[in-house]
C-alpha cells in the first residue's frame, strides 16, 4: 500500500506542476499583449511600460516563469491591478463563503440523493423508481442560472421567505445551496441507482441469497459497500462540477465567494485576481480528488 | 469432528425455524428421500410469451446419494437448480409443480421461512468462484455470517464461538493456515481454493441437500479432481445428498451414483451411472457418449447432432429431439413420449422403448452397430497415412528456445521492475500434415506460445524457423508475405469477428490484404465455396457475424484462415466455448481438412480427450516451459513427467475400467512473474528431490521422439 | 450438412415509433434546427427597439412578450436557438474530432508519446470544465469564435480519454489479432477494425456534449463572456430578465424552457442510442 499511495501523491505532484503551469500560460496564449488588453488601446505608453514592469512581463519567459512558481512557494500570487492588495489576502477573504456553499450543496445532494437512489434501485420499474429518475433528468437539464432566478422568484419574490441575495444569516443560504446541490443530487441519484443495479446481479449477490440473507442485510451487508466505490469516484469528480458551478451560483446570488470575485476579476481585468482563484480552485480540485484515491485504495482490498 | 456436530445441529436447528409441527410427520412420510421433485415446471420472460426453461421435471434424491443432472447449455438445468433454490432471477416464475425437502413443500413457504432453509438444509455453490465471492469482505467474514443466520441465537452471539465453527469449516475443506487464511479477501486467493470457501460457506447450515450448479467447470482439471475429491469426502463424512448440475460426462462417471439427462426443459433419461454408461437408452444421449472425442475413435469421425436445440417459447406437440433424431418414428412428431422402464435403474422418455424393453434394445442394438463400423454410415474412414505417427517426419515448423516476456511496468515512472515469463524457453517441432497438441492448463502460457509463434505477439528471445527462416527476426513486410502460409483459429467465436462486418468480407479480406484475388467477383466465388465446404453455406456472404450461433461462427472463423490456403494452423482451444456435440462437429471439420490438404495443426488446448482423438505429438507445458513431448501414445498411455502423469490422472473418465492410479497434486501453479528456482514443478511435484530446486532439468531423451524435461533418476531412464 | 441461421439478439430496443417521449425529443430536436437554420428569411426583428412596449407580458401580438428595450422576446429566442446550436455543433466538431485524433494516436503510437499525452489529458481533468472555459473566455474576449475556442479547448479532453480507451481495448480484441494474422496493414486494421467500433460510444458521448455545450455556451453569455449585445443567446437573455424579474418573469422563463428542452430533448436521444448500442453490444 505504501508503493500505491507513494504512486498516487507523486501523480498528483505532477499534476499540480501541469495546473500551475497551464494557469501561468493563461495569460501568455492571449493572442495580443495581455497589457493592452488590461488597460485598454488608449493606455499612454508610460502606463504600459510601468504595468508591465510592474507584472515582470517584460523579464523572459522563463524567468517570468521562475518568478511565478517561487511567488507560489511563498504564497505569493501578485497584487490586484484594481486596488493593489496581495491577491493572497483578497482571496482569504472570500474563501469561506465558498467553501460554506460548497459543503452545503454537498450535503444536500448526499442527502437526496442516496436514499432516492436506494429506493429507485430497490423499486426498479415501478412508480417510485420512475419519479426519481424523472427529477433525476430533470434535475441534470436545469442549468444553474436558470434554476437560481426561478427560485428567488418564488421564494423570494412571490412567497418572500428568504432573502434575494447576499450573505446575511442562515437564511441567504437556502436557495444558492438548492440551486448548487439540485444538480449533483440528480447525477447522484441516477448513479447510486445504476452501481446499485449493477451489483445487484453480480454473482455474490446470489451467493448472499443462497446463504438464505434477508434482502436487507444483503443491501447493507453487501451491496451498498460495493456500491459504494464508484460512487466515491463520481463524488470525487463531480466536486469539479460543484466548484466551477458555485462560480455561477455564486453571481446569481451575489454570494461573496471566490466564484463571483472571479467573474468580477475577470470583467474588471484584473488578472493576477483572476489567475489565483482559478488556480486555487483547481488545486482544490486536484487535492480533493487524490484524497478520494487515498480512500479508494483504503477501501477497496483489491488495488492494494 | 465437524460432521459429528453438523448432524446434531442440523436436526434441532433451521428445521424449527422453518415448518414447526408438520416436520416430522413429513419427513417420515417421503420415504427417505431427502428432495423429492414433481412436475416442476419454470417460466421466463413476459407472460406475453413465456419461455418454459423447466417443463414437467420429476426428481428424487436419496441421502448421501449423489444425483447428476446432465444437459448441454440452455437445456434448463441452471434453471432447474435456482427453482428448487427459489433463486430464480428477476422476471423468472414457477408455474407449477412441488419441491419436497425432507418431506416439507417448499414452493407454499413464505419468502421469509424459505430463507432460513437457503444456506441451511438446502445449500448452493456455483460455476464461478471468481465472482462468488464478496471482493470487499474477507473471507472468514463471509463464512461467519453463514453460520449466524443458520446457528442458534445463543450460540452466534458469542463471537469466539463464530470464529472457531468458521476456523473449523474452513479447515474441514482443506484450507491450509485457516487462522490466517480468514483474514483474505477473495482476490489474495486462486480460483480453487476460493471454490473451497464456497463449499465452507454451504456447509455453515449443515445441509441435507447441496446443489452444485458445475462447480468445477471454471477450474484446471488438476484443481477439479481436488475439488471433486473434497465434496466426495464432505459428503460421506456427512451423509449429505448431493445434486451435481454439470456438462461433462466425465465428472458424472466419477462422483455420480445416479444421473438425470436434460433435454430441451425436460428430463429425458433417469438411471443410474452404472447402467447409464454400459448402455444410454435415449437416442440423445446415445449420441452425447459418441460425440466425445476418445483414442478409441481416432479412425473415424465422432457423431454429429444435426440442427439444434428448439426454442422454448414454443409448445410442442411431439419428442422435443425428434427433428434431430437418426431413429425417429413417425409418431415421434405427434405424440408426447411417457416414462418407459428400461430397467430396474433405467428409465427413458422415448417412443422407441414403447414396445417394451426388446424393443429398445434391439434399437438401441442397430446403433451400436453404427458407431462400431463407422465406414458403413456417412462417416468416411480416415485414411491409414493420417492415422499413424510418420516416424521421421519433415519438420515444417520448429521453434527453439521461443520466449515471450511481458514487462511488469509499476509507479510514477512506468519503470519495469520485472517480467512475467508467459512462455520461457519452448522447443516444439510441428510436422508436415501433422497435428501437435500444445497441452497444459490455464496460465502456463500455451496461448501465448501460438500468438508468439506467429508474432502476434514479438517474442523475447529464441528462434521460430520456418521455410529456412527465422521468423522472430523477419524484417514486418516479409513476414507479412508469410502469413499465407500460417494461421490461427481462436477460441472465443463470438470476439473474433468484427460485428460490422459482413461474413462475406470476414472471410474474403485475407484474400484481399494479401493480394491473392484481386478481383472482387472471383473472390467472392472463393468465399462462397469455402463457407460450403465448412457447411455454413453461401448465403451467409450477406449477413452479420451476431446472426451465428458459436458452433456456426467457429466455422466461419475457419474458412477465414482457409481462404488463404495456410500451411499450418494455429488453433487456440477452438472447442472449448462449445458444446460437447457442437465441439465433435467442429472436430470431424478440422479432421477432414487435415486429410484434403494436409494442413498442419498447432492444437492448443486443455482437453486430453480431445488430444487422444486429433494429435499425432503432444507437447506438455507447464508454467512457460515443456515438460514433456513425444508421440500421443506415449505421452498418453505412458507419460513419465510427474506432471503429466498427474494431469491425465486428474481427467475424469466415462471408462469405469480404467482403473487409473491417482495422483493429485498440492497447490496452485505459482505465478509465472516469479517462477520457482530450478524445476518450475518442483514445489507441488509428488516426488521432488532436493536437486530439482538447483537448476531447470535438462531434456531427458528416452527414445528417439519422446523426451522428457525431468530427472533422469525419476523417470528411470 | 447446412445450418440455418438464426437471427440473434433476444431483446431489441423499440424503435422510436413505441417510445413517446423519444418522439417528442425528435420533434423538439427538429424544430429547434428548423428554427436555426429559417431564422434569417423569416423576417425576425430580434433588435428591433420599441419604447412603448417596454417590459409587455404576453399577448396576441407578441406571443412571448416584449423585453426590458421593448424587443420581442419570441424574435429574440428564435434568434438564440441559432446561436446556441452554432455554438453546440462547433464545439463538438472542434472538440470530439480533435479529442479522438489525439487519443487514438496516442493509443496507437504508444510509448513517450502515450504518456505525455495521459499527463496532458491528467491536467486537463484537473480543472473542473466550466472555470477553465470562463478564465479562457474572459481572456479571448467575448465574440462567437472565442466561445467555441473556450468550450472547445475545454470539452477535447473527454473524447480523446474515451477513445484511447475504446483503441486500448479493441487493439487486442481476437478479431483484430486475426486480421493481423491475415496480413492486413496497419491502415486497414485502424479503418476496418477499430475506428468503426470505437465511433459508436464516441458519437454517443457527443451527443450528451452537445447538451453541454448549449448549456455551457448560455452560462458563459450569461455571465457576460459569450455573445454580446445586441445579438441575443438564452443566456445573456436570462441575464437581462433577472433584474426585472418580479415585473416580467416571462423574460427569464421563455429562453430558460427553450434550453431546457433543448438539453432534455437532447439528452434523451443520447439516452436511446446508448441503450440501443448496450443491448447490440450484449447481442454481438
Amino acid at each position: 500500500m505504501g508503493a500505491q499511495l507513494a504512486a498516487r501523491l507523486g501523480a498528483a505532484a505532477v499534476v499540480i506542476l501541469g495546473v500551475c503551469t497551464l494557469v501561468f500560460l493563461l495569460l501568455h496564449l492571449v493572442p495580443g499583449d495581455p497589457v493592452e488588453a488590461m488597460l485598454g488601446e488608449s493606455a499612454r505608453p508610460a502606463d504600459q511600460a510601468a504595468l508591465r514592469q510592474h507584472l515582470g512581463l517584460d523579464q523572459p519567459l522563463p524567468v517570468q516563469y521562475w518568478n511565478y512558481l517561487a511567488g507560489l512557494l511563498r504564497l505569493d500570487l501578485g497584487q490586484s491591478l484594481i486596488n493593489q492588495r496581495p491577491v493572497a489576502a483578497v482571496i482569504a477573504e472570500r474563501f469561506p463563503a465558498t467553501v460554506q456553499l460548497t459543503l452545503a450543496a454537498l450535503a444536500l445532494a448526499l442527502i437526496i440523493a442516496l436514499p432516492l437512489g436506494v429506493l429507485a434501485a430497490r423499486h426498479r420499474g415501478g412508480p417510485l423508481d420512475s419519479a426519481a429518475m424523472g427529477f433525476s433528468v430533470l434535475g441534470l437539464a436545469i442549468p444553474n442560472f436558470w434554476l437560481g432566478p426561478v427560485l428567488i422568484l418564488v421564494f423570494s419574490l412571490w412567497l418572500g421567505w428568504t432573502p434575494v441575495s447576499g450573505r446575511e444569516g442562515w437564511s441567504s443560504l437556502i436557495l444558492p445551496t438548492l440551486t448548487l446541490g439540485t444538480g449533483l443530487a440528480a447525477l447522484l441519484a441516477r448513479m447510486v441507482r445504476a452501481s446499485l443495479l449493477e451489483v445487484l446481479h453480480e454473482d455474490y449477490i446470489r451467493t448472499a441469497r443462497a446463504k438464505g440473507l434477508s434482502e436487507s442485510a444483503l443491501l447493507w451487508r453487501h451491496a451498498l459497500r460495493n456500491a459504494a466505490l464508484p460512487i466515491l469516484t463520481l463524488l470525487g469528480l463531480q466536486l469539479g462540477g460543484l466548484l466551477g458551478g458555485a462560480v455561477i451560483t455564486e453571481t446569481v446570488f451575489s454570494w461573496p465567494g471566490i466564484g463571483s470575485l472571479l467573474v468580477d476579476a475577470i470583467k474588471a481585468r484584473d488578472y493576477p485576481v483572476a489567475q489565483g482563484c482559478v488556480l486555487l480552485i483547481s488545486l482544490i480540485y486536484v487535492v480533493v480528488n487524490t484524497l478520494t484515491d487515498v480512500l479508494y485504495l483504503w477501501i477497496d482490498p483489491r488495488v492494494q | 469432528m465437524v460432521e459429528q456436530a453438523g448432524a446434531e445441529r442440523g436436526v434441532a436447528g433451521p428445521e424449527a425455524g422453518a415448518a414447526g409441527a408438520a416436520g416430522a410427520a413429513g419427513a417420515a412420510g417421503a420415504a427417505g428421500a431427502v428432495l423429492e421433485v414433481r412436475g416442476l415446471r419454470t417460466q421466463l420472460g413476459g407472460a406475453a410469451r413465456p419461455v418454459t426453461v423447466v417443463d414437467g421435471i420429476d426428481l428424487r434424491i436419496a441421502p448421501g446419494e449423489t444425483l447428476a443432472l446432465l444437459g448441454e447449455s440452455g437445456c434448463g438445468k441452471s434453471m432447474t437448480a435456482l427453482s428448487l433454490m427459489r433463486l430464480l432471477p428477476l422476471g423468472g416464475r414457477i408455474v407449477a409443480g412441488s419441491v419436497c425437502l425432507g418431506g416439507h413443500e417448499l414452493l407454499s413457504l413464505p419468502e421469509r421461512e424459505m430463507r432460513m432453509l437457503r444456506g441451511g438444509r438446502m445449500a448452493m455453490i456455483f460455476q464461478e468462484p471468481q465472482t462468488s465471492l464478496n471482493p470487499v469482505m474477507r473471507i472468514g467474514a463471509q463464512v461467519a455470517e453463514a453460520v449466524r443466520v443458520h446457528e442458534d441465537m445463543d450460540r452466534t452471539r458469542a463471537s469466539a464461538w463464530v470464529a472457531d465453527r468458521v476456523q473449523e469449516l474452513l479447515r474441514a475443506v482443506g484450507i491450509p493456515d485457516p487462522e490466517r487464511r480468514a483474514e483474505d479477501y477473495p482476490h489474495q486467493l486462486s480460483g480453487g481454493m476460493k471454490q473451497r470457501v464456497m463449499i465452507a460457506i454451504a456447509l455453515a447450515g449443515n445441509p441435507r441437500l447441496l446443489i452444485a450448479d458445475e462447480p468445477t467447470t471454471a477450474l484446471d482439471v488438476t484443481i477439479q479432481a481436488q475439488v471433486l475429491q473434497l465434496l466426495k469426502r464432505v459428503q460421506r463424512d456427512t451423509g449429505m445428498a448431493v445434486l451435481l448440475i454439470t456438462h461433462d460426462l466425465g465428472v458424472v462417471a466419477e462422483t455420480a451414483e445416479r444421473l438425470a439427462v436434460m433435454y430441451a426443459g425436460q428430463i429425458v433419461e433417469q438411471a443410474s451411472c452404472a447402467e447409464f454408461f454400459a448402455a444410454p437408452a435415449h437416442p440423445y444421449s446415445r449420441k452425447l457418449l459418441e460425440s466425445l472425442p476418445t483414442a478409441a475413435k481416432r479412425g473415424g469421425q465422432l457423431a454429429m447432432i444435426p440442427g439444434r436445440v428448439p426454442a422454448l417459447d414454443q409448445s410442442f406437440a411431439g419428442c422435443r429431439f425428434a427433428p434431430r433424431c437418426d431413429r425417429v418414428l413417425e409418431s415421434c412428431a405427434t405424440t408426447e413420449p411417457d416414462w418407459q422402464a428400461v430397467s430396474q435403474d433405467q428409465q427413458v422418455r422415448c417412443l422407441l422403448w414403447r414396445a417394451g424393453p426388446s424393443s429398445g434394445v434391439a434399437a438401441a442394438s442397430a446403433q451400436a452397430a453404427d458407431v462400431a463400423q463407422p465406414g458403413e454410415t456417412a462417416m468416411a474412414p480416415a485414411p491409414a497415412s493420417a492415422l499413424a505417427p510418420k516416424l521421421g517426419a519433415e519438420p515444417l515448423l520448429r521453434t527453439e528456445g521461443l520466449k515471450v516476456w511481458f514487462p511488469i511496468r509499476r509507479g510514477l515512472f512506468k519503470r519495469v521492475v520485472g517480467h512475467v515469463r508467459a512462455v520461457d524457453g519452448v522447443d516444439l517441432t510441428l510436422n508436415a500434415g501433422e497435428t501437435l497438441a500444445l497441452v497444459g492448463e490455464s496460465g502456463c502460457g500455451k496461448t501465448t506460445a501460438g500468438k508468439g509463434l506467429l508474432r502476434l505477439e514479438q517474442p523475447t528471445g529464441g528462434r521460430v524457423t520456418y521455410g529456412g527462416q527465422d521468423l522472430a527476426q523477419l524484417a514486418p513486410a516479409r513476414m507479412r508475405r508469410l502469413r499465407k502460409d500460417l494461421q490461427i483459429i481462436f477460441q472465443d467465436p463470438f470476439a473474433s469477428m468484427n460485428p460490422r462486418m459482413l461474413i462475406g468480407d470476414i472471410v474474403g479480406e485475407g484474400l484481399q490484404a494479401l493480394g491473392i484475388e484481386r478481383q472482387a467477383a472471383r473472390r467472392r466465388e472463393r468465399v462462397a465455396a469455402l463457407l460450403e465446404r465448412v457447411g455454413i453455406g453461401a448465403e451467409a456472404m450477406t449477413r452479420y457475424p451476431h446472426e451465428f450461433s458459436g458452433g456456426q461462427r467457429q466455422r466461419i472463423c475457419i474458412a477465414r484462415a482457409l481462404a488463404v490456403e495456410p500451411r499450418v494452423i494455429v488453433c487456440d482451444e477452438p472447442t472449448s466455448a462449445l458444446d460437447v456435440s457442437v465441439q465433435a462437429q467442429i472436430l470431424n471439420l478440422l479432421k477432414s481438412l487435415q486429410q484434403d490438404f494436409g494442413i498442419s495443426y498447432l492444437f492448443i488446448t486443455h482437453n486430453i480427450a480431445v488430444v487422444s482423438y486429433l494429435a499425432q505429438q503432444v507437447a506438455v507445458m507447464y508454467l512457460g516451459r515443456l515438460v514433456e513431448q513425444g508421440p500421443v501414445a506415449d505421452i498418453l498411455g505412458n507419460p513419465r513427467h510427474p506432471y503429466t502423469q498427474a494431469l491425465l490422472s486428474a481427467v475424469p473418465s466415462i471408462d469405469p475400467d480404467s482403473g487409473r492410479e491417482q495422483v493429485r497434486l498440492s497447490g496452485d501453479m505459482p505465478s509465472p512473474a516469479q517462477p520457482p528456482s530450478g524445476c518450475y514443478f518442483h514445489p507441488r511435484c509428488p516426488v521432488a528431490r532436493p536437486e530439482c530446486a538447483q537448476a531447470y532439468p535438462e531434456a531427458v531423451h528416452l527414445d528417439a521422439q519422446h523426451q522428457v524435461n525431468c530427472l533422469p533418476e525419476i523417470v528411470g531412464a | 450438412m447446412r445450418i440455418p441461421a438464426v437471427r440473434g439478439g433476444a431483446h431489441r430496443p423499440q424503435g422510436f415509433q413505441h417510445d413517446p417521449l423519444l418522439l417528442l425529443a425528435v420533434a423538439i430536436l427538429a424544430l429547434w434546427l428548423l428554427a436555426s437554420l429559417s431564422a434569417p428569411w423569416m423576417g425576425l426583428q430580434p433588435n428591433q427597439i420599441d419604447l412603448p412596449r417596454i417590459l409587455a407580458p404576453p399577448n396576441a401580438q407578441l406571443w412571448l412578450g416584449a423585453d426590458d428595450l421593448g424587443r420581442p422576446v419570441l424574435d429574440r429566442v428564435l434568434m438564440g436557438a441559432g446561436t446556441a446550436l452554432a455554438v453546440g455543433l462547433g464545439v463538438v466538431l472542434v472538440s470530439a474530432i480533435g479529442g479522438a485524433l489525439i487519443g487514438g494516436f496516442a493509443a496507437l503510437g504508444g510509448g513517450l508519446w502515450d504518456r505525455l499525452m495521459v499527463r496532458l489529458i491528467d491536467v486537463f481533468l484537473a480543472f473542473p470544465g466550466i472555470l477553465l472555459a470562463i478564465a479562457l473566455a474572459g481572456i479571448l474576449g467575448p465574440g462567437l469564435g472565442n466561445l467555441v475556442i473556450a468550450l472547445a479547448a475545454v470539452g477535447w479532453v473527454g473524447y480523446a480519454r474515451l477513445a484511447r480507451a475504446q483503441v486500448l481495448s479493441l487493439r487486442s480484441r481476437e478479431h483484430v489479432l486475426a486480421a493481423r494474422a491475415l496480413g492486413v496493414g496497419s491502415g486497414r486494421i485502424l479503418l476496418r477494425h477499430l475506428l468503426p467500433l470505437a465511433a459508436a460510444p464516441l458519437m454517443v458521448e457527443a451527443t450528451f456534449g452537445m447538451a453541454a455545450a448549449v448549456i455551457s455556451e448560455a452560462g458563459l453569455s450569461f455571465l457576460g463572456l459569450g455573445v454580446q449585445p445586441p445579438d441575443a443567446s438564452w443566456g445573456s437573455m436570462i441575464r437581462d430578465g433577472v433584474g426585472v424579474l418580479l415585473v416580467a418573469p416571462h423574460l427569464v422563463l421563455a429562453p430558460g424552457i427553450a434550453l431546457l428542452l433543448v438539453v432534455l430533448a437532447v439528452n434523451r436521444v443520447g439516452d436511446a442510442w446508448r441503450d440501443y448500442l448496450d443491448v447490440r453490444s450484449r447481442a454481438d
